[in-house]
Formats: structure tokens, C-alpha cells, sequence
């Protein structure tokens, strides 16, 4: 009983950091977002949430977001499954290459997806003809294009870790491949599926950079209607009622994909899993046209992209380069070559508080405590540290706005709300690429150590640290890309005078002129370019587990 | 009838190939086991007659007709594999019946099937039961109710029974020669455990390294090893040569002296006034006899068995010496004439 009892006190204590943080700077901003929905006047006022809740205006904000998001989760679905057989279950040259580039959108800043599809889609670009700039096919393609990565990748593990000889063993019984596929596979997959599909719908519900720099004023989402009322319009009431809405619908998707999750890692334990991947034949035909669709899709808008920034007056040029070190003639306080740095900087501290906060709770959440009470703490620990992943960026940064701004916190003007915010949301990243790994260590391989001696602090050192190596720099990477890529929280709290990359390339999009717009795609294709070299290093260490959820 | 002529089956990556050139013939209501160790290709030439595997030289038809072109569902030949591989999104009837829906069957026909099959397993009234509730031995047979469900035209078993304990493995072998016969199955079967093969096969062939050794009826192969490996692989603990093998066989009155005889543990047993002397080396007694290591004269070290000791008798110690005699029944001759490396 007392090695229980101390056993928790430890887990407590490794808990108390990450939990006071979290409940500073998430729980605190998110409840002062809360009362200021709720609470007019120092009484609670339900009724003035329901008349916002009322407005028509939010009526058409809401049912964009949801058709969007849900569309284009449909889309990412019907083509990512292809594309997940393809890298997953087929064996050719150059696949690796394939699953790195399949990655790369996902890991681009959002400002950056939405100015390579608006130079693809611009009437003087190569689809111009068609004429969807500023369209909503525009944001769901660039939706789509976003969130590929998460169905390829998290379909995929599942698919590549399925036995192939259930499937065998029905093509014996008489199942011609159709059949295999509709009463085998499929109903292996159907976890899998749900889970991307449910993350899919979070991340394009909540998406901003993409909505923002694609839909302008004319369509807008829940989380960039936050923004407009909060910056533009200064209705701060109507943009917490909206901030609370999200946060339900958020819980509860987080919720459900939660389950399916706990379901999935239930099933993958069972299958004892002999890896195969065949080669293709002339029956993956359609496969494999579907697939290279998808591709056509990825590169279209960044080739797009990296040719208009090096093109002015339809002569070669790295003139907008170039101009990356000037203030653009005014359009901007600070060059972008000093955003750049800035954005480095943050980035460098968002990325180490984000890890010893991720290692830290992810020690704790993959502990496996014997008493029910105790695994109840683990798993809603577990579930909360989640919620950054489907909270907008934007509700956390207007949340620091109105509740860090008066002592014993006054933290507007300071330099540290920029990468905390980061943090934050990279932090679920961060834990849902390390608890996996720590995780799968079975435990009785502690059992082992410990019993041959081993102190606990030996055990942590000797088995679970030599795992845990890849993952963490894996992790590093991840948090260091979505950090230099942050724009939602980011675009609240950086101060004027000191703009991250992705803010800077968004003012310059935002503003009229050519020579702006030039800047804004030469600046973007370096946060890009930085951001993919980042990943790719992630990459090299060849790490399964990264970019599934 | 099933015919595999001169089949070869390579992998990208081995320099061998998996199976080479390897010839069987399957006539219908037969059950053929084709026994090797780990490893010799033995599954490969069950996953390649089964279509899943590309063929790199030769064929297999059916009934006269090459199957090169016909794709593996269409072929009629259900496979079993070694760990049963149940669907576990479906209930056990939903596996068992899971080859009758493909055909369209009519659900109630379907129920009746399944619930015969599941008789016939011995598995009555487990049609609810989710596959992952069942242990080893109940999923294969649920398996095996699932493969005969469409009443396929050869059955294909890659070592069904050996991921089960000893005992249920030994229940189960008998099970399955009653199912099979009495169904009129047409199987062949895959398997590295020689005692398995005896309780199920009408007909065995023995391969080695991508090669069959050995084929024929499952007396004729056990009676008559082709070589030392084979023997040994059948379970004969020792394999003597030339004179050792003379003098053994000639001690028993042997008419014919082969070159090269394979003997089970318990070929020399101890009695009074047998003809050869063996010094024990070492001595160990089991609930059945008494199982001993000794050297005997012009033969070399081998093993022998002695009745178990009446109450107050002792067991015979160590470095006296025994008689033995032979009992030739519990020998083989062994065909290869090529002397291999004497005895050991």
C-alpha cells in the first residue's frame, strides 16, 4: 500500500508543472472567455448568448462552416484511402520519397496554403479560367490539399499493420477482390477511418489561415468570424458566445474521436500483424490513377507558388526576394528578413516549452495506476491535454487578451505570451507523438529491469530512455514546424512591432499592390521551405507514429 | 485430381528459390501431408496451389485444366491457416457462414448450413459468440467450418493444428481425419509434426529446402525413409551404418541386410539372453519403461528400453552391462545407398 501511496505522490508531482500551466494559460484564458459570454453586468445573462446564437448572420457563418468542413472531409476521405493503399500497401521505388511529400502540406503554415492556391487560382494564374478565386470550392480545396496527410497516414498505419491473410483466407473462401474489400478490409478500417475523418472535420471546422486568406470577408467560418468580431468589430460578447459553441461541438468531436481511438489501438493489439506490401499489377490501374490525381493536386498549388514568386513582368526575377529585406515602401513596420528571426526566436522557446511540458504529461498519462480511481485520473488527464488540438488558436489568443491584461498576470506587452500560445497548441502534438511509444513499452520489460536490480530511476534510464530518443526529436520537430507556422493565436498576441512570418505574410496579402503580393510569395515560399527542411529532418528518422492521431 | 508439375516459386529477395521443381499428384478424397521442417517451402507450395503466390516454372491444373490464369477466389480451394485468421468483426456463424453469402444463398439456408457445420466441428450452439471469446482450439475449428462451408473442391491446411497445446492438438488430429473422410474433403495438408501427419494423411510427401524427397503412402514412407535426414525427420532417433547396421539387423535373423537402418528409441529392448551386450551410459526411468543410453559392442552408442522395475527391483546401473534384443519392427531400412556420415 505505501509503494501505491508514493507511487502516486510522484505521478502527482511530475503532474503539478503541466497542470498549472495548462490551467493558467488554457483553462483561465478559456473560462474568462466563457464569463464574457455568459456574464453581462456581473449577472449571468443566458439569454443575450442565445440572442447572438440568434443573429442570421451567425446562422449562415455556422452552416458554412459545418458544410465546408464537411465536405471537404468527405473529399480528404475518398482520396486519401487510395492514397493510403498506395503508400502503405504497395511496394514500388521511390515510395518513401511519395509518404515525405504526402506530409509536407500538412506541416505548411496555413497562411502558405492559402497564397500558393490564391497565385493557382487568380485569374492571371494557370487555373485561372475557371474562375474559383475567392469561391468555396477554393477553401475546401485547400482544405483538402491541408488535411490529406492525417486519412494517408493514419488509415494507412492501420491498413499496413492489417494481417494479410484474413484477406487471403476470404479470397480462398470465394471473395472475388471487391468483396474482400467491402466485407474484410473495410470493416478493419472503419476505426481508422472514423478517427482521421473526426480529426479531418476538427481541423477544417477550425481552420483560420485558410479561410482568411481564401474566403475573405464574403465567406467566413466560425473561428475567422471570432476574429472579425473581435478585431474589427469589437463585439466581444458575440465572438465569446461563438468561442463557447465551438469549444462544445469541439469537446464532444474530441470526444467521439477519442473513443474510436481507444477502440483502434484495442483492435491493433490483437492482429499479430506479418507486414507486407506487394507490387502493383494492372489491377491497381484505377488505384493508382486516383492517386496520382491526388498528387497533381498537392504539387499543382505549390509549383504554382514557388514559380510566381520568382517571376515579375513576366521576366525571371528574385526581385521580391530581395525585397524581403526592405520595409516593402512602407506596407511594413519591420522587414520580413526580421519577422523571419522573430519567428525563429519563438519558435526555438515555444518548441522547448512545449516538449518538457509534453514530456512531463506524457510520463504521467502513459502510466498504468493499479487503482480505478487513479487510471480514471490518467485518462482524463490524457483527454484534456487533447483539447488544444480542436480549440482554435484564435479563441486561445483573444482568451490571453482578456484575461492576462490585469495584475497579478498583466502579460499583454510581454514578449512571452507569443510562444506559450504556441505551446499550447503545439503540445498535443507533441504528447500524441511521444505516449504512443512510451506507451507500447511492455511493462514488464521494468519488471525485468527492476527486478534485476535496477533502481526506478535506472529503469527510466535503461528502458524507457533509449526508446524514447527518436520520438523526442521527432516531437522537437513537429512542435518547432507548427510553432514557425502558427498564425491563428499568433496573429492576436504578437505585438506590431515584433510580427512572426506568417502574421507579416498576411498583412502583405492583405494590402493592394503587386509588389506587396510578390513579397507575400517570396516570403512564403521561405517559412516554407524552412518549415519542410524541419520536417524532413523529422522525417529521416523514419518514425511510424508521426502525423497519426 | 490435383496436379502440380515441376513448380518452382521464388521471392525477390532469396537467392534460392522458396519451392523448386516440385512434382505431387492429389487424387479426389485423398488427404495428402506434406511434412518438412520449418522453413523448407512447404507453405509457399500451399500458398502458390492456393493461387496466392506467383508460379516461377511449371503449373498446377485441376481435373486436367492449368489454373495459371484462374485468380484465386474462382480456383474452389479453400485455405486454412495456421491461426485460423477469423474475421472478428463477425460472430462465428457469420464466418462460418461467410463463403454461403458470397453465393447469394438464402439466409435461412445459410443458418441451417452453419449450424450443421458447426455440429459436425463439434461446436453446437456457438454460432452468437464473437471469434475473439473462443480459445485456440475452438477458433480452429471454427475455421475449419468456415473452410468446408462451400463444400470447396480441395482443402488446403497450412498447420492447423500447431498452434494448440499437446493435448487438444492430438484430440483435434483424430477430429479432423473423421471430418474429412466422412465429408469425402479432397485435402492437402501442411505440417512440420510427424505425428500429425500420421493421424490425418492417407498420403505423405517429405520436403526439404524447396524440394519433395520423398513421396507416397504414409506406410510406405514411414516404413522406408529415403535417407538419414528423413528418417530422422520421421522420428527415428538413430540412423546406424554398414557393419553397425549388419551386425543389428543379422542379430535379429534378418534374411535381407540393408546398408543403412534407421531405429526408433525403442528398437533394443532389454531381456534375458539377447543376443547383443550394451554397457549403460545412462539410465532414466518414465511412467511406461525405462529409457536407456548404452554402448553396445560393434554397434556403437545407441538408445534401448527396459521394463520398469518390479516393486523393490532396481533399475540397471550405471556401466553394467545389459543383453539386448532387436525387435525389427521398430526398424527401417533406409533406400539412399550413399553412405552418409555414419551412424549418429
Amino acid at each position: 500500500m505505501r509503494g501505491g501511496w508514493r507511487q502516486g505522490l510522484a505521478v502527482a508531482a511530475l503532474a503539478a508543472l503541466p497542470v498549472a500551466v495548462f490551467a493558467v494559460f488554457f483553462l483561465l484564458p478559456l473560462g474568462g472567455m466563457v464569463g464574457r459570454g455568459f456574464v453581462a453586468d456581473g449577472r449571468l445573462d443566458v439569454g443575450g448568448v442565445l440572442s447572438v446564437l440568434g443573429r442570421s448572420r451567425v446562422h449562415q457563418v455556422l452552416w458554412f462552416t459545418i458544410w465546408s468542413a464537411g465536405a471537404a472531409t468527405l473529399v480528404t476521405v475518398l482520396l486519401g484511402l487510395p492514397l493510403a493503399f498506395v503508400l502503405h500497401r504497395l511496394s514500388f521505388p521511390g515510395r518513401g520519397l511519395l509518404r515525405a511529400f504526402v506530409l509536407m502540406p500538412f506541416v505548411l503554415p496555413t497562411v502558405v496554403v492559402g497564397v500558393a492556391f490564391r497565385t493557382l487560382l487568380a485569374s492571371s494564374g494557370p487555373l485561372g479560367a475557371l474562375r474559383l478565386d475567392g469561391t468555396p470550392v477554393a477553401i475546401v480545396a485547400a482544405m483538402v490539399f491541408f488535411n490529406l496527410a492525417v486519412v494517408a497516414r493514419t488509415v494507412g498505419a492501420l491498413w499496413e499493420g492489417l494481417d494479410r491473410r484474413r484477406e487471403e483466407a476470404a479470397a480462398t473462401l470465394g471473395a472475388t477482390p471487391l468483396q474482400v474489400f467491402r466485407t474484410v478490409t473495410l470493416p478493419a478500417l472503419v476505426p481508422g477511418i472514423v478517427a482521421a475523418a473526426s480529426v479531418v472535420f476538427l481541423f477544417c471546422a477550425t481552420s483560420f489561415g485558410i479561410v482568411l486568406t481564401l474566403g475573405g470577408l464574403r465567406y467566413g467560418t466560425v473561428e475567422t468570424e471570432i476574429y472579425l468580431l473581435t478585431t474589427q468589430l469589437l463585439d466581444l460578447r458575440a465572438a465569446a458566445a461563438l468561442s463557447v459553441l465551438q469549444l462544445v461541438v469541439v469537446t464532444v468531436l474530441l470526444y467521439v474521436a477519442q473513443r474510436t481511438r481507444a477502440r483502434r489501438e484495442q483492435a491493433l493489439d490483437r492482429s499479430t500483424g506479418r507486414l507486407s506490401a506487394r507490387r502493383p499489377t494492372t489491377r491497381d490501374l484505377p488505384v493508382l490513377a486516383i492517386t496520382a490525381t491526388a498528387f497533381v493536386l498537392l504539387l499543382a498549388p505549390l509549383l504554382s507558388l514557388v514559380v510566381r514568386s520568382l517571376r515579375e513582368n513576366g521576366a525571371w526575377t528574385l526581385v521580391h526576394y530581395r525585397a524581403l529585406a526592405t520595409d516593402g515602401g512602407g506596407a511594413l513596420l519591420v522587414p520580413a528578413t526580421t519577422a523571419l528571426a522573430n519567428s525563429w526566436r519563438v519558435a526555438v522557446d515555444a518548441t522547448l516549452f512545449a516538449l518538457v511540458l509534453g514530456l512531463l504529461v506524457t510520463l504521467v498519462v502513459s502510466r498504468r495506476p493499479r487503482s480505478r480511481s487513479g487510471r480514471r485520473a490518467v485518462a482524463t488527464l490524457d483527454a484534456v491535454f487533447l483539447l488544444p488540438l480542436g480549440v482554435s488558436a484564435v479563441t486561445i489568443g483573444f482568451g490571453f487578451l482578456v484575461t492576462l491584461d490585469r495584475p497579478p498576470l498583466d502579460l499583454r506587452s510581454s514578449a512571452v505570451l507569443v510562444p506559450i500560445a504556441q505551446a499550447l497548441v503545439a503540445l498535443p502534438l507533441v504528447v500524441r507523438t511521444l505516449s504512443p511509444v512510451l506507451r507500447s513499452v511492455d511493462p514488464r520489460q521494468r519488471q525485468a529491469a527492476a527486478s534485476l536490480g535496477a533502481s526506478p530511476w535506472r529503469v527510466l534510464l535503461t528502458v524507457d530512455l533509449p526508446v524514447m530518443w527518436r520520438p523526442v526529436l521527432a516531437a522537437t520537430g513537429f512542435a518547432f514546424a507548427v510553432s514557425l507556422g502558427e498564425f491563428g493565436a499568433t496573429s492576436f498576441l504578437a505585438r506590431p512591432d515584433r510580427p512572426t512570418l506568417p502574421v507579416v505574410v498576411y498583412e502583405l496579402i492583405s494590402r493592394p499592390g503587386q509588389s506587396n503580393f510578390g513579397m507575400a510569395l517570396a516570403a512564403s515560399v521561405v517559412l516554407g521551405v524552412l518549415t519542410v527542411v524541419v520536417m524532413a529532418l523529422v522525417e529521416r528518422l523514419r518514425l511510424g507514429s508521426v502525423g497519426t492521431f | 485430381m490435383l496436379e502440380i508439375r515441376d513448380v518452382s516459386v521464388r521471392f525477390d529477395d532469396a537467392e534460392a528459390p522458396a519451392v523448386a521443381h516440385v512434382d505431387l499428384d492429389l487424387p479426389v478424397g485423398e488427404v495428402l501431408a506434406v511434412l518438412g521442417p520449418s522453413g523448407c517451402g512447404k507453405s509457399t507450395l500451399l500458398r502458390a496451389v492456393a493461387g496466392l503466390e506467383p508460379l516461377a516454372s511449371g503449373s498446377v491444373s485441376y481435373d486436367g485444366r492449368d489454373l495459371a490464369r484462374v485468380p484465386t477466389h474462382r480456383r474452389g480451394f479453400a485455405l486454412m491457416f495456421q491461426d485460423g485468421q477469423l474475421f472478428p468483426h463477425q460472430s462465428v456463424a457469420g464466418n462460418v457462414g461467410y463463403a454461403l453469402r458470397l453465393r447469394r444463398v438464402p439466409a435461412a439456408r445459410v443458418a441451417a448450413r452453419v449450424g450443421e457445420l458447426l455440429d459436425l466441428v463439434g461446436l453446437p450452439g456457438f454460432g452468437d459468440r464473437a471469434p475473439a471469446t473462443l480459445s485456440g482450439g475452438e477458433r480452429q475449428r471454427v475455421a475449419l467450418a468456415r473452410s468446408l462451408a462451400g463444400e470447396p473442391r480441395l482443402l488446403l491446411l497450412d498447420e492447423p493444428l500447431s498452434a494448440l497445446d499437446r493435448a487438444m492438438r492430438e484430440r483435434l488430429a483424430h477430429d479432423l481425419r473423421d471430418i474429412l473422410v466422412n465429408a469425402g474433403t479432397t485435402a492437402l495438408f501442411v505440417t512440420h509434426d510427424q505425428e500429425e501427419a500420421f493421424a490425418v494423411a492417407d498420403r505423405m510427401a517429405l520436403m526439404r529446402a524447396g524440394r519433395v524427397v520423398q513421396q507416397g503412402s504414409v506406410d510406405d514412407v514411414w516404413r522406408a525413409p529415403v535417407d538419414a535426414e528423413a528418417a530422422r525427420f520421421l522420428g527415428y532417433a538413430t540412423v546406424l551404418t554398414g557393419a553397425a547396421a549388419g551386425r543389428v539387423q543379422r542379430s535379429a535373423g534378418a534374411g535381407h541386410v540393408a546398408d543403412q537402418l534407421a531405429l526408433r528409441r525403442s528398437a533394443l529392448r532389454v531381456a534375458p539372453d539377447g543376443p547383443l551386450t550394451g554397457r549403460v551410459l545412462s539410465a532414466r526411468t518414465t511412467p511406461e519403461l525405462v529409457r536407456l543410453r548404452l554402448d553396445v559392442e560393434g554397434v556403437g552408442e545407441v538408445d534401448a528400453v527396459a521394463p520398469l522395475p518390479v516393486v523393490g527391483g532396481t533399475v540397471p546401473g550405471l556401466g553394467t552391462a545389459v543383453p539386448l534384443v532387436v525387435d525389427l519392427t521398430r526398424t527401417a531400412p533406409v533406400l539412399d545407398s550413399e553412405v552418409s556420415g555414419g551412424w549418429s
